[in-house]
């Protein structure tokens, strides 16, 4: 007992590992709530662009010695607008143009690394995040980004949840719906740069729609769905980051790689229930 | 889409439920309705009937205030379309994902969220009316079923329940007849029978022309243009269903038989 106690301890006697789990935990209960709406609405792919958009921004503050998040932010809000305005406003198919910005953006980022030397270790950290150089100040913005996001969640929940159900039905009641669209984009981007230590820009994706799509799986209500998904979102986290500690593995994949796993389980008990019922 | 920043406003008495001038529309480049004309009494229903593509989705986003129109003027209760809430349009089921987590009760909430206001959530009041709502639609004994597990029939009563509670006195319905067994189609019918007594108009896009003939007030045949709009029994002539429908009527030699070949929905084929 007192040998797995010791070994469940082991790894949060180190401090950086402990700003890594709250990190990472905040990350996880956080992303998975915004990735409800992400799921129902179908934005899978505007979610992962979004991603990569932001990252000559991310680029750019790290170059300029700013906080990752600050200039990340700047640019997410920015780009997440642009591509809505362009949505709207162009002939082109939306994913199309949505493809174009992203692709451009996230070239854009890596040339500007590219400049520097080390560059490649600063890339790696960059796409698939750096949860055990997490600082003590990086800790409290990516709580405080994580609370933002909640606290606006809870306060449009019912319009948000309009929006999901049913666009039209959110026009005809006259709801603001441009606007509540792009408040939902600037969370996305928000959230998503608050995720960008944890599990990096190319595994951002993950954490917004795995666990929340697991959670789809076996809840049937809205609520449910956002409270399972966070559950999951966290115990991906913590898992995750024992098992990075005990197999070396990086912990950003790990985190993923349990959360993947923990879709794969809900997958199998909706099939076995379905078949029960 | 137009700005959604809504006031309420007061309805004119004297003017008709919906009053509808010269209206077209342009869609993906080539024109949806043309020149479309009428006025509709409150506390009507009519029926708009006319071949796939001929522009009854179309007129409905504009009613709707979801589409602006390229030329015309739309007045409902004597307002241009988009500035209240009165309007309620109950989807087309595809437009419906049908593994949405939200139970009946939370689908009819929805209708009400304009009514309870911002960063605020609904009151015992707010429930209350919900319950009546789907009291009124007879399935108070489904309120906490998921959406997506109800029969296509009491979908339709659930967005009906929502208009309710909308406190809607103009409804929109998109095919919702489409496939429906009989007794669903006449529970749905009792609904905007008591709807409609109650002084509420009422749009239903329809291929079934037996029930528009027979449960209708109204009857638009629309194919772009509008070929005819009156009485269902004005309208539903051989003539006009020749005009709206062109190559997918035949004329059957003996008897006044018709057979629509329009080909994508259930309840197609009807005699006139």
């Amino acid at each position: 007992m007192n040998a797995w106690l010791a070994w469940l301890a082991e790894p949060f006697t180190y401090p950086f590992m402990l700003r890594g789990l709250a990190a990472a935990l905040t990350v996880g209960v956080v992303c998975p709530v915004l990735g409800a709406y992400v799921v129902l609405r179908g934005m899978a792919f505007f979610g992962d662009a979004l991603a990569h958009i932001i990252l000559p921004g991310v680029v750019a503050a790290f170059l300029l010695g700013w906080p990752l998040v600050s200039g990340a932010l700047i640019v997410g809000v920015l780009a997440a607008l642009a591509v809505g305005a362009i949505s709207r406003r162009s002939t082109i198919k939306e994913d199309t143009a949505i493809g174009v910005v992203f692709a451009g953006c996230f070239a854009l980022g890596i040339a500007l690394l590219s400049s520097r030397r080390g560059y490649a270790v600063d890339l790696s950290h960059i796409l698939f995040g750096n949860l055990l150089g997490v600082s003590p100040s990086d800790v409290l913005l990516i709580a405080g980004l994580g609370l933002l996001a909640l606290l606006t969640v809870v306060a449009f929940y019912k319009e948000f949840l309009v929006l999901s159900f049913d666009p039209l039905l959110a026009l005809t009641l006259r709801l603001p719906v441009h606007r509540l669209q792009n408040l939902m984009l600037i969370l996305l981007a928000v959230v998503i740069v608050a995720s960008i230590q944890a599990v990096g820009v190319a595994l951002v994706l993950a954490m917004l729609i795995t666990p929340a799509a697991a959670a789809s799986l076996l809840t049937r209500r809205l609520p449910m769905m956002m409270l399972v998904g966070a559950g999951i979102g966290a115990l991906s986290a913590v898992v995750g980051l024992y098992l990075s500690y005990y197999t070396n593995l990086a912990s950003g994949p790990a985190i993923v790689l349990t959360a993947t796993a923990a879709f794969a389980v809900a997958f199998v008990v909706r099939r076995i229930r379905r078949r029960v019922a | 889409m137009p700005q959604s920043t809504v006031r309420p406003v007061d309805h004119d008495p004297q003017a008709p439920s919906l009053s509808v001038e010269r209206l077209s529309v342009h869609f993906n480049g080539s024109e949806a309705l043309r020149d479309v004309t009428f006025r509709l009494p409150a506390g009507q229903r009519l029926a708009v009937v006319g071949p796939n593509g001929a522009g009854k989705t179309t007129l409905f986003n504009v009613l709707a205030g979801a589409q602006r129109p390229h030329d015309g003027t739309v007045r409902i209760f004597g307002h241009p379309p988009g500035g209240d809430t009165c309007i309620a349009y109950v989807p087309q089921r595809s437009r419906i994902d049908p593994a949405f987590p939200a139970s009946a009760a939370e689908v009819v909430m929805m209708g009400r969220i304009r009514e309870i206001g911002p960063l605020r959530w609904p009151g015992r009041r707010d429930w209350q009316v919900v319950r009546g709502a789907l009291d009124r639609v007879g399935l108070a004994d489904q309120a906490g079923r998921p959406i997506g597990e109800l029969s296509g029939g009491q979908q339709q009563r659930v967005f009906l329940a929502q208009a309710l509670a909308q406190e809607a006195e103009l409804i929109l319905l998109d095919e919702p007849l489409t496939g429906l067994d009989f007794p669903s189609q006449q529970a749905l019918f009792e609904i905007l029978d008591n709807l409609r007594a109650a002084g509420v108009t009422e749009l239903v896009a329809t291929h079934d022309l037996n029930l528009a003939a027979e449960r209708f007030d109204a009857v638009m045949l629309l194919n772009h243009r509008l070929v005819a709009f009156g009485r269902p029994a004005d309208v539903l002539t051989r003539d006009h269903l020749v005009r709206a429908y062109g190559g997918h009527v035949h004329v059957l030699p003996e008897g006044d038989l018709l057979i629509l070949t329009d080909t994508c929905c259930e309840g197609d084929e009807a005699d006139a």
